[in-house]
């Protein structure tokens, strides 16, 4: 008897590792930065002392943008468009048509409404089209497929009613990264026009649901900010929730079914493989990332009680921040690193709290009713996204003392709330009564702009990663 | 009778086999058949009800007794509960072969990471109970699901209060 349970204790140790590697599909492979290049339709130097910075949100969300199709020099067939390289430059002005009017900025007049300018006129505007079409900006671009296969995408902005350029960028991308040439030319006309820093060019992690409410098939899954590229990253047979990428996109930390426990894994995108988050019989469960990717936060329930832990994401000794009878769990770096806001329910109920990074100072700082649950800091530093629980679910913000709580979205389950790079949007997951359901939504800062991000199947947890090099 | 001997030890070590070769499952599974086709088609007079070692064995002798409920946001064993688990234990301590695992929930109405560690909390509290009633804590295995695998599926208080459950299994 004794020899038998040594050896079933052997087999459940052994399982594990075996099982390891079940339930991932093919890797993805690594993301890489998108190379700057000179402009090179060449011409007309953007003026001197010109200067149009907007940061009243009412102003700019009324500029009206035509953004007809780009231009290019000589039509080639290319891996990324058959139908040559100005059927291309027609999709790229599309996708940032898209992007600002999904996002309910500006109002955006794109290609398939507008006429299409020649090569020449990239560089040299014919200003009087376009401002008898009340357009205040108007976006320019050209594509130019290089011999070595490679695409230049030109964009630049022009200010119509001062006939001048405002802002112009150029990059070389491969065939299958042309939609990440858009997502810059839409970052550098958002940051030019609204002084505020990128977002387009950003990916999220999230979890595809598929199945009956009772037999839920949970999968791991990424997408452009967008929703375009998107892939499962596993199979469906184990349970997977809660992923998010690491600074640098390398990586997916993520809770995974795949061995019976809960238990955290990092994901390496470039080679498909991964690995336990810490050598550990207990399960470990809600992966942060540290802001500068070396270290990782997770929270692990020994004897059925939940604390924080930190380890270094290269591996070694696990710290335990916390250390409280009631449930510690979560975690979420302030982008300086110095800080860390997280759930507790020793008060009785879930609230939040701020420590320092080394586990010291624990502070609560939600006080106005209800609970608080999931709490997220923007990456810009000054707000922490939260989901209130006061009857239904809510995505609200604070400050980072606990002040001036605001409620933005209004459904029966709106929960786990990711930010934007730049802290301007909210993406979080809404949950169907009854049905259960689920889909991504988003929000900006303001309560504006609700909509619901398109996916093949329903999906939550989203985890927005930073912007793109 | 010696050889109807040698047919139960094959057929358990077939299904201890069968069993090994799966992977462990993540949801309870299905109740087995009354008896296996072999059994039936020997002539002797068969043996009623489902085998020691099964989760349907284990719910004809404690009835609702295999899962334990819990209020909202709560993990402590009340009086029912403690009936429920002295009824595990009594069972548990007549076979003492059997291993089993206690499975933690949570209903909706609950965020996904604090679930999974609500339910920590639930399978530990019924584990340490039984504990407490003396089943060797080595016998028992604790795994939390969180709100991931619901039982009753309306958004309403009724199928909540089903969910919110510490459910004994036996795994074989």
């Amino acid at each position: 008897m004794k020899s038998l349970f040594a050896l079933a204790l052997l087999l459940s140790v052994a399982l594990p590792a075996a099982a390891l590697a079940q339930d991932l599909g093919a890797p993805i492979g690594e993301d890489g930065a998108v190379e700057k290049t000179t402009t090179d339709a060449s011409a007309a130097q953007a003026e001197e002392g010109i200067s149009f910075t907007v940061t009243d949100e009412s102003a700019w969300s009324d500029i009206g943008i035509a953004i007809p199709a780009f231009a290019t020099d000589r039509e080639r067939a290319t891996p990324a468009n058959e139908a040559g390289t100005g059927a291309l430059g027609r999709e790229i002005a599309r996708v940032i048509t898209a992007n600002l009017r999904n996002n309910g900025l500006f109002k955006p007049v794109g290609p398939d409404s507008l006429p299409q300018p020649a090569f020449a006129e990239i560089t040299a505007p014919a200003f009087s089209t376009w401002s008898g079409r009340s357009a205040e900006m108007l976006v320019h671009g050209y594509v130019r497929a290089r011999d070595d296969g490679r695409l230049v995408v030109g964009c630049y902005l022009y200010d119509v009613a001062l006939q001048n350029e405002l802002v112009r960028e150029g990059w070389v991308v491969g065939p299958a990264d042309w939609r990440r040439a858009a997502h810059k030319c839409s970052d550098l006309i958002f940051s030019r026009l609204t002084g505020e820093s990128p977002f387009f060019d950003s990916r999220i992690a999230y979890i595809a649901e598929t199945g009956p409410k009772d037999r839920r098939v949970k999968r791991l899954a990424v997408m452009d900010s967008d929703g375009a590229n998107h892939r499962f990253l596993t199979l469906g047979s184990a349970t997977a929730l809660t992923p998010r990428y690491s600074p640098d996109y390398s990586k997916i930390l993520y809770l995974s079914y795949v061995d019976g426990n809960p238990r955290i894994y990092v994901y390496d995108i470039g080679t498909g493989k991964q690995t336990l988050v810490t050598e550990n019989r207990n399960p470990t469960l809600a992966p942060r990332w540290s802001p500068d990717g070396k270290s990782i936060l997770y929270s692990m329930a020994v004897a059925g009680n939940t604390e924080i832990y930190r380890v270094p994401s290269t591996g070694g000794q696990s710290v335990k921040l916390t250390n409280s009878p009631g449930i510690d769990v979560g975690g979420s770096y302030s982008p300086d690193g110095k800080k860390i806001v997280f759930e507790s329910d020793r008060s009785g109920s879930q609230q939040c709290y701020v420590m320092d990074a080394d586990g010291s100072n624990q502070k609560r700082i939600s006080f106005f009713g209800g609970r608080c649950a999931t709490p997220e800091w923007s990456p810009r530093g000054d707000q922490i996204a939260f989901t209130r629980i006061a009857g239904d679910f809510n995505v609200a913000v604070m400050n980072t003392a606990g002040g001036n709580m605001r409620v933005l979205t209004r459904g029966w389950q709106d929960e786990a709330p990711t930010w934007a790079p730049n802290g301007r949007i909210i993406q979080f997951f809404r949950t169907e009564k009854n049905t259960g359901r689920s889909g991504i939504w988003q929000v900006d800062l303001t309560g504006q702009n609700e909509r619901r991000l398109p996916t093949p199947v329903d999906a939550s947890d989203p985890a927005w990663g930073p912007i793109r090099p | 009778m010696n050889t109807k001997l040698a047919t139960i030890a094959l057929l358990a070590s077939a299904t201890a086999l069968a069993a090994c070769a799966k992977k462990a499952p993540e949801t309870l599974p299905p109740p087995p058949q009354e008896r296996t086709t072999v059994v039936q088609t020997t002539p002797q007079p068969q043996p009623t009800g489902p085998m020691v070692g099964t989760q349907a064995h284990f719910a004809a002798a404690v009835g609702s007794s295999t899962t334990i409920y819990f209020d909202t946001d709560r993990y402590n064993v009340d009086s029912q509960d403690a009936a429920a688990l002295q009824a595990q234990a009594q069972y548990f301590a007549r076979y003492p072969q059997i291993t089993f695992t206690i499975e933690g929930h949570a209903d909706e109405r609950g965020t996904r990471e604090y679930n999974i560690a609500l339910g920590e909390k639930r399978a530990n509290a019924a584990k340490n109970f039984l504990v407490s009633l003396g089943v060797d804590p080595g016998r028992i295995a604790v795994v939390s699901y969180g709100k991931e695998r619901p039982v009753a599926l309306g958004s309403d208080e009724a199928s909540w209060a089903q969910n919110r459950r510490a459910a004994s299994v036996i795994i074989n």
